[in-house]
């Protein structure tokens, strides 16, 4: 007689899986990688093509001949990485900052944790800030964004809005002044930046992609919500106190990677928190630290090292905030 | 529209019999009746080999306070009374019963004549209940008639029918809703009296539009009894989701429905209360929905209980070749069955055969941390936490202090689990640990 399988329930399975969901980001992802390449032409297309080859090869190098485990690069974890890793630095990159980058991300910050799911703090983050720590110039050299037509033409670099305002400041100009001397635009802030990162340049493309994640139910709208309503919030109550030190929040919102953060970097599955009341912390935590280190600190932007910061702080969240159970406590 | 707040998930809902009637399965040449038809204590068998039976006729008496009555579903002579293995296999007694002819007790009306008045104290329903063998037809088979007499300091509010019949794939609440609305009333009106409650709510998920016209039509006669249209999410149909999403009410950590003055009924359980007392039938025959995308002939039967399965097969079309998995209930919780020769009991409510493709767990990965665990959990808890906790081996106090004993066993966390972890499998056998613990401690 032919024989039946005998299982525990539920004997059905929703048809997602790992592999479904990092490639459900990588969809989101398109539009801002289409959006680069556009400006930014072969440069943008070198860069994410380098990223991924080098995260993918450096995870199978690792798990095939150092930990001899099972190789796992089919679930396009390391893929993402890298996709990930490229739209956070400067177009004008090397192929060989990426590299390293790279090497970085997945060899330390991921695989030496014990791989996916196991690591506290978000890889492409990690390879960013040590590209940024340890070769500063080549991370601060922005090329202003050059459309596909006027690729070969030699690459005009210039800093970032952000850092404008922080030389600007430096040297005494006001905000209003700063924002007159390189007209600034809302329309510009939207569509196309004037410098920054690969995946930096378009807040339309990008919430492209969050509205996809969130149709998809890939991610919840409670982390990225809360660190742009914060930026928003505390930026808003500097620059009612002193325009003229202070950008307002629709400055600090569209700019540097508030977006690109709030929505790819800070949502990722592995280092943020397991419940709402956690992801509400971690926000307005992300939020805070931001503003503040673009108010106050040595960098322009603050968003990678504010997610890091509270990555740290994930394992205490997940302890101390617990999700509403149902029903009281009976005695 | 109304749902339950906490967690839940979306499995296609595969209703493939919802439009076939509910056929009378014909009676076999051999019944085999088992004395653990319901939750508690088996029945003791009180016929011996060679007596003759009658349809509705006592073979099994209850055992203690939680345990029933068991009635021959056929008539003719006991052949046997022993240990058969049931559907996982497991020895338990069974009376095996030689079919002749199809003799009913007397006092069974089997007209097909509704019967309005309701002409029995509490004590009298109760009793009646309790002589007809009924049983919770929603899945635990708890017996009914403990359901219905709370503890003296608790005072029931509300009864709520469950017709939300939010397992996928089955129909068999649908159907009885569609072709035997009045009678289900009816039950709910008797249980009331028996409750001492004035108001009634019947939850049916919004999938089933006719059984909602059919019930909605059938209550315009029964003011004190409200149709609730309920939101499709699994699992609707849970005690405590359906308390939450009909009052609001929560029903405490540990605690029972009538904690908060709710008495739950199955649709089913309350069309058998309604043959037991007004038709003096007892719990002999259910509707069963035999169903699965491999399966030629999907149906919907009346069977008697102590059918063994394989026959029910049979009528179906046999086994389908690519068929994988046989499972006694629905996909989200139902048994999967491990002797094919096992027969039907009072709280069988479908037969759902599967494929290998459809069915086949994958290869578990790394927990991505996704959360989607904590999202889908009904109770509030963190099925990735417990599923850590119980391999780490051990933490008992950690598994207690996050309330593994609250898990109700729905599901939703390995049903959505990414990484393909056997969530529920491994809190599944941590609770049971934590549960014994809690049970052997001294009371205060």
């Amino acid at each position: 007689m032919k024989k039946l399988i005998v299982s525990p329930a539920p004997h059905i399975h929703s048809k997602e899986n790992t592999k479904s969901l990092m490639r459900d980001v990588m969809i989101a992802l398109s539009p801002t990688v289409l959006v680069s390449i556009y400006f930014f032409g072969l440069s943008a297309i070198k860069l994410i093509l380098v990223g991924v080859i080098s995260c993918v090869l450096v995870e199978y190098l690792i798990q095939k001949y150092l930990l001899k485990t099972k190789v796992t690069i089919n679930d396009y974890s390391a893929a993402l990485t890298g996709v990930l890793l490229a739209l956070n630095l400067p177009p004008s990159s090397p192929w060989w900052l990426i590299l390293i980058g790279s090497i970085v991300a997945i060899g330390v910050a991921k695989m030496t944790f014990g791989g996916l799911g196991q690591n506290i703090f978000n890889p492409a983050l990690v390879g960013r800030v040590f590209l940024l720590v340890s070769f500063p110039a080549l991370m601060t050299d922005w090329s202003i964004p050059q459309s596909w037509f006027r690729e070969g033409i030699d690459a005009v670099t210039g800093p970032t809005p952000l850092a404008m305002v922080k030389e600007g400041l430096l040297s005494g100009q006001t905000i209003p002044e700063i924002f007159a001397a390189n007209s600034f635009t809302t329309k510009q802030m939207l569509f196309v930046k004037m410098g920054g990162s690969v995946g930096e340049i378009s807040a339309v493309a990008l919430v492209i992609g969050f509205i996809y994640l969130l149709i998809r139910r890939v991610i919840k709208p409670t982390i990225p919500v809360t660190i742009v309503c914060t930026v928003a919030l505390i930026s808003t109550v500097f620059y009612l106190v002193d325009p003229m030190q202070y950008t307002g929040p629709l400055f600090n919102v569209l700019t540097g990677g508030v977006l690109l953060g709030s929505i790819f970097m800070a949502t990722d599955y592995v280092t943020s928190p397991m419940n709402t009341k956690g992801m509400i912390i971690y926000g307005i935590g992300i939020g805070i630290i931001t503003v503040m280190i673009r108010y106050f600190g040595a960098y322009p932007e603050g968003m990678s090292f504010a997610i890091l910061i509270m990555n740290a702080t994930v394992p205490l969240l997940n302890k101390y905030c617990k999700p509403q159970r149902f029903g009281k406590e009976v005695k | 529209m109304k749902t339950f707040k906490i967690g839940g998930v979306h499995p296609n809902d595969n209703k493939l019999t919802a439009d076939s009637l509910i056929e009378v399965f014909p009676v076999l040449e051999t019944a085999y009746i088992s004395m653990a038809q319901h939750l508690g204590a088996p029945a003791k068998p009180v016929v011996e080999k060679g007596d003759k039976v009658k349809v509705g006729q006592v073979i099994g008496e209850p055992a203690g306070f939680i345990s029933g009555y068991v009635h021959s579903s056929v008539s003719g002579t006991v052949k046997a009374v022993e240990l058969m293995p049931d559907l996982a296999g497991n020895p338990v007694m069974h009376v095996v019963i030689e079919v002749e002819g199809d003799e009913w007790c007397e006092e069974i009306d089997r007209t097909p004549d509704i019967k309005r008045d309701i002409p029995y104290s509490s004590e009298e329903i109760i009793e009646k209940i309790k002589n007809g063998g009924i049983v919770g037809l929603g899945g635990a088979a708890f017996p009914t008639h403990v359901k219905l007499n709370p503890p003296k300091d608790k005072k029931a509010e509300f009864l709520i029918l469950n017709g939300s019949e939010c397992e996928p794939y089955v129909t068999a609440d649908d159907r009885i809703m569609r072709e035997r609305p009045e009678e289900i009333l009816i039950g709910a009106v008797i249980m009331m009296k028996a409750l001492n409650v004035t108001q009634a709510f019947v939850g049916i998920e919004v999938n089933k539009p006719q059984a909602i016209a059919a019930m909605k039509k059938a209550a315009a006669d029964y003011p004190q009894i409200k149709i609730v249209v309920l939101k499709k999410k699994y699992p609707q149909g849970g005690e405590k989701q359906l308390i939450d999403a009909i009052t609001g009410r929560r029903v405490p950590s540990m605690g029972l429905p009538i904690d908060v003055g709710v008495v739950v009924q199955n649709v089913g359980t309350s069309l058998a209360v309604y043959e037991a007392v007004q038709k003096n039938q007892p719990l002999i025959e259910s509707a069963v929905t035999v169903t699965g995308h491999c399966v030629t002939e999907q149906r919907n039967f009346l069977l008697r209980v102590g059918t063994p399965f394989s026959r029910i097969l049979d009528a179906v079309g046999g086994l389908p070749k690519d068929a994988a998995k046989f499972i006694s209930g629905g996909p989200m919780m139902g048994k999967a069955v491990a002797n094919i020769d096992a027969s039907t009991l009072k709280g069988t409510s479908a037969f759902l055969l599967m494929t290998e493709e459809e069915t086949k767990r994958k290869q578990e990965s790394n927990c991505i941390r996704c959360a989607k665990c904590v999202e889908a959990c009904p109770m509030g808890l963190e099925p990735y936490l417990l599923n850590k906790l119980c391999r780490a081996g051990n933490k008992y106090d950690e598994l207690e202090k996050e309330k593994i004993y609250d898990c109700i066993e729905c599901g939703c966390c390995l049903y959505t689990c990414p990484a393909n972890i056997p969530l529920l499998d491994i809190i599944r056998m941590g609770k049971a640990d934590v549960m014994k613990i809690i049970r052997n401690r001294p009371k205060k």
